[in-house]
């Protein structure tokens, strides 16, 4: 087997970041190379650099030996290097022929050559080992053949190397067998394949070889069989000797009735399997990795998803939830998209710090003057660096905007908060600041569900945590360290 | 500029009128006759008036990020309410209410407008259908409804006490003068004594947080809508009574086109978020201006669409962040 591609000493910087820190990449022909890392470790970046979407500072890309440039995505293609993302870009009203030539359209002296058209596009399916009518619409068929439509279009052009960027995101577990099979027919016929997901078992179901990438840097490459499960999650979350050492042991008033609980709950593409009971003064941290269902569980538990199984009880009673209904049950959610899900960019700070308040008293009673002293003091407290708070949101930071997005929930007092990814963007010093309000607030008999991606803060801040791996819920950590939950999340179901 | 967004429609509007003080002879004349003011100031406000009581309710609708197309159809209806009620002409759909006095006859017609502003925000807020088309829909088929109120004729209403709305004066001053001024503080107390224009403003700002801090869009929703339909129904009287009939095919044609760019002028951004009454009312006051001015320099009546026209776009450039970006960047090498 042949070298097919062969990035070496890539680099690219972007104002502020070093995105790739010269990373070195490589696939043999008839390879499914995985390519593995957390948020912002450079996967897709090193993607972008490969499909022409923005050049590499420096570096080098070797394609069967000949040294390429790729100046845009068509220039890729034209190259052989084709990719199929997570978001597919198909035209849902037309039919899967016209999906797959689309862009490349046989034309004749009489416009468009359908006939010719009809024919590739099955051609294109068949070497997937498919048959379909290709007249019908693209937006009727299933999920998977959308994504098995997309991948025939991208092999339309003689593609020598195949980008899958989370091809299984929206399949079924049929549907991924399907795939999988239709990827290993690829690799019969000496396609390349950089298969990237978060999926750990389909890694291990596929992968013939893996690389791991963390802050830009490529921190591992190996066979699955030389690098076990808890290997592979070490190096993508960064911590191979993780911290033995238990969280602090932190009174738990057991008095208190059950908050919130889930038996069997679950979504289907969202989450599944989630089992527990949160009660006030408790905090329930997610770990799992990047899209394990963190997010997902905590929009079951505030109602802006609904759960098609299992059952979500509040205080003791089934509940149907709506993002209103469960605010004026007393639960309250910071989302973790805060430009999207958050803020009120006309807004002033002020105001986007005292609308939950202001909505738990209804709109006909404004908010007294005496309520903006706790804005200020909230300011104050968490450090939100303006000079007053009339000033439109959008002119803070981002680490800013997301402290006055938790000063809005401090202030409201829930009886639980679902904080998504609550520390991302903030300094340090804020951090301390917010595990503080977090545990003293907790002790006073608010209960969380804590979800991020930083392990030390779930452990440090949780008085239990519950294991998501591949959207299913594992269990609940037998043990509160580090350590103890990464060995869960990479060995599973036991 | 973010406190004050009506800055620029202010000044324009000065600008008009200083124009006007050095080359209009006697347009800031004013004369009492018969106990009430006369001049072209008066006449101004007082041809502003529709405009403006649309564009309080327009403004609010504007905030949320939709947009009412039907109040113009609106004014219609409850112009054909409000006079086939007093004159209950043969075939006239309401029969069955009876003959009414002005008084009820007009209660009754801004309800039928706030009945249709409801109707916009059911299917805005719970149908979830665009507003655009939501409203389009009411804005075709409430003339043809006002037509069938009138039985497609014209209703004439040879009453008086049905002429005094529009056209009698109290203090001196034009009746529907005073009642924009008083919509115009109800509309500003309703949303800022309460919370009700900050919900409006994040609604509209970023639907999706205000989901997520628990404000109920689709009652925010029906709510303005219904207050746009109010601001109508009470437009629509005044035009009927101006008058003395109901005109299902031309009353407040158009109109819904003026007070979305009253609404405009007076720095309410149309994706929504932050909106100002005050700058609403000086943005149908300015619109008018311009009108009256052109008009009174005894210019053609076909330029005054034009150069409307060119007031927006100045009053909608000065207003652009992007506008101001190339000012500055263009002082910034000098």
């Amino acid at each position: 087997m042949s070298s097919l591609l062969r990035m070496s000493g890539i680099v690219k910087t972007f104002p502020g970041v070093q995105a790739l820190q010269g990373v070195d990449f490589e696939v043999v022909e008839g390879q499914v190379h995985a390519l593995m890392g957390e948020n912002g470790a450079g996967k897709s970046t090193l993607l972008k650099v490969l499909t022409g979407v923005y050049p590499a500072d420096s570096g080098e890309i070797l394609l069967r030996g000949d040294v390429i440039r790729p100046r845009s995505p068509q220039d890729a293609t034209r190259l052989g290097i084709s990719a199929v993302y997570q978001e597919l870009n198909l035209a849902p009203n037309l039919s899967i022929a016209e999906n797959i030539v689309i862009g490349r359209e046989p034309m004749g002296p009489m416009g468009i050559r359908w006939r010719e058209v009809k024919r590739r596009a099955t051609q294109a399916l068949a070497r997937l080992g498919l048959e379909l009518d290709v007249n019908r619409p693209i937006g009727s068929c299933s999920p998977a053949i959308q994504h098995l439509t997309a991948i025939a279009r991208a092999l339309d052009v003689d593609a020598r190397l195949l980008v899958l960027d989370e091809p299984t995101a929206s399949l079924d577990r049929d549907e991924v067998e399907n795939l999988f099979t239709v990827i290993h027919r690829l690799k019969a016929q000496g396609l390349g394949i950089i298969y990237v997901t978060h999926f750990l078992d389909e890694v291990y179901a596929i992968a013939d070889q893996i690389t791991v990438l963390r802050n830009g840097t490529k921190v591992g490459c190996d066979t699955p069989a030389a690098l076990p499960k808890r290997a592979l999650v070490s190096l993508m979350i960064g911590r191979e000797a993780p911290s033995e050492e238990a969280a602090p042991q932190r009174e738990v008033s057991a008095a208190g009735e059950i908050l919130v609980s889930a038996k069997e709950l679950g979504r289907r593409f969202a989450v599944g399997n989630l089992n527990f009971a949160i009660r006030p003064g408790e905090v329930l941290g997610l770990a799992g990795l990047l899209a394990s269902g963190r997010t997902e569980t905590l929009r079951l538990l505030f109602g802006i998803d609904r759960p098609d199984t299992g059952m979500l009880m509040l205080d003791g009673i089934p509940a149907r939830l709506t993002p209103r209904r469960a605010m004026r049950a007393g639960i309250g959610m910071s989302p973790e998209e805060r430009k999207t899900e958050g803020i009120f960019p006309s807004l002033s700070v002020r105001e986007n710090i005292l609308i939950v308040a202001q909505v738990q008293r209804g709109w006909l009673r404004r908010l007294p003057r005496s309520a903006w002293a706790e804005a200020d003091a909230m300011k104050d407290e968490l450090r939100i660096a303006t000079p007053d708070l009339d000033r439109s949101i959008a002119s803070l930071s981002g680490g800013n905007q997301q402290k006055a997005l938790l000063a809005r929930w401090l202030i409201a007092q829930p009886r639980l908060l679902l904080l998504d990814e609550p520390t991302r963007g903030i300094d340090v010093g804020a951090k301390f600041e917010i595990t503080g309000l977090v545990e003293r607030l907790r002790s006073e008999g608010m209960a969380f569900v804590l979800v991020s991606s930083e392990l030390s803060e779930v452990v440090q801040s949780s008085t239990k945590v519950a294991i998501l791996r591949d959207r299913r819920m594992i269990g609940e950590a037998d043990d509160l360290s580090e350590k103890a939950i990464l060995d869960q999340i990479a060995e599973g179901d036991r | 500029m973010s406190r004050r967004p009506w800055t620029f429609a202010l000044a324009l509007l000065v600008a008009v009128l200083v124009l006007n003080l050095f080359f209009t002879p006697g347009f800031f004349a004013m004369e009492v006759r018969d106990g009430r003011l006369f001049g072209s100031l008066i006449d101004i406000l007082n041809r502003a008036a529709p405009a403006a009581l649309l564009a309080l309710g327009m403004a609010l609708v504007i905030a949320t990020g939709g947009v009412d197309l039907s109040v113009g159809a609106v004014m219609a209806i409850s112009g054909a309410v409000a006079a086939g009620l007093v004159v209950q002409p043969d075939g006239f759909v309401l029969q069955a209410l009876g003959p009414q006095s002005v008084g009820a006859a007009n209660v009754i017609a801004v309800v039928a407008g706030v009945l249709c502003g409801l109707f916009n925000g059911l299917l805005v807020g719970f149908f979830r259908i665009q507003p655009i088309v939501a409203t389009l829909l009411l804005m075709v088929a409430g003339r043809g409804l006002a037509q069938l109120l009138t039985n497609g004729q014209i209703i004439t209403v040879p009453s008086d006490a049905f002429a005094t709305i529009a056209i009698g004066a109290t203090l001196g001053l034009p009746n529907p003068v005073w009642l924009t001024a008083a919509m115009a503080l109800f509309f500003g107390g309703l949303t800022r004594l309460t919370a009700l224009g900050l919900f409006i403003e994040a609604s509209g700002d970023n639907p999706t947080a205000a989901r997520y801090v628990g404000i109920d869009g689709r009652a925010l929703r029906l709510a303005v809508y219904g207050l746009s339909g109010l601001c109508a129904g009470f437009a629509g009287v005044i035009a009927a009574s101006n008058i003395k009939a109901a005109d299902a095919n031309n009353a407040g044609l158009y109109l819904e086109l003026d007070a979305i760019l009253a609404v405009a002028v007076g720095g309410t951004a149309m994706t929504g978020g932050r909106f100002s009454l005050f700058g609403a009312l000086i943005g149908a006051v300015l619109m008018q201006t311009v009108t009256t001015s052109i008009l009174t320099r005894g210019i053609g009546t076909e330029i005054t669409l034009v150069l409307k026209a060119f007031v927006v776009v100045a009053v909608c450039l000065l207003q652009a962040p992007a506008f101001h970006e190339m000012l500055k960047r263009r002082r910034a090498p000098a």
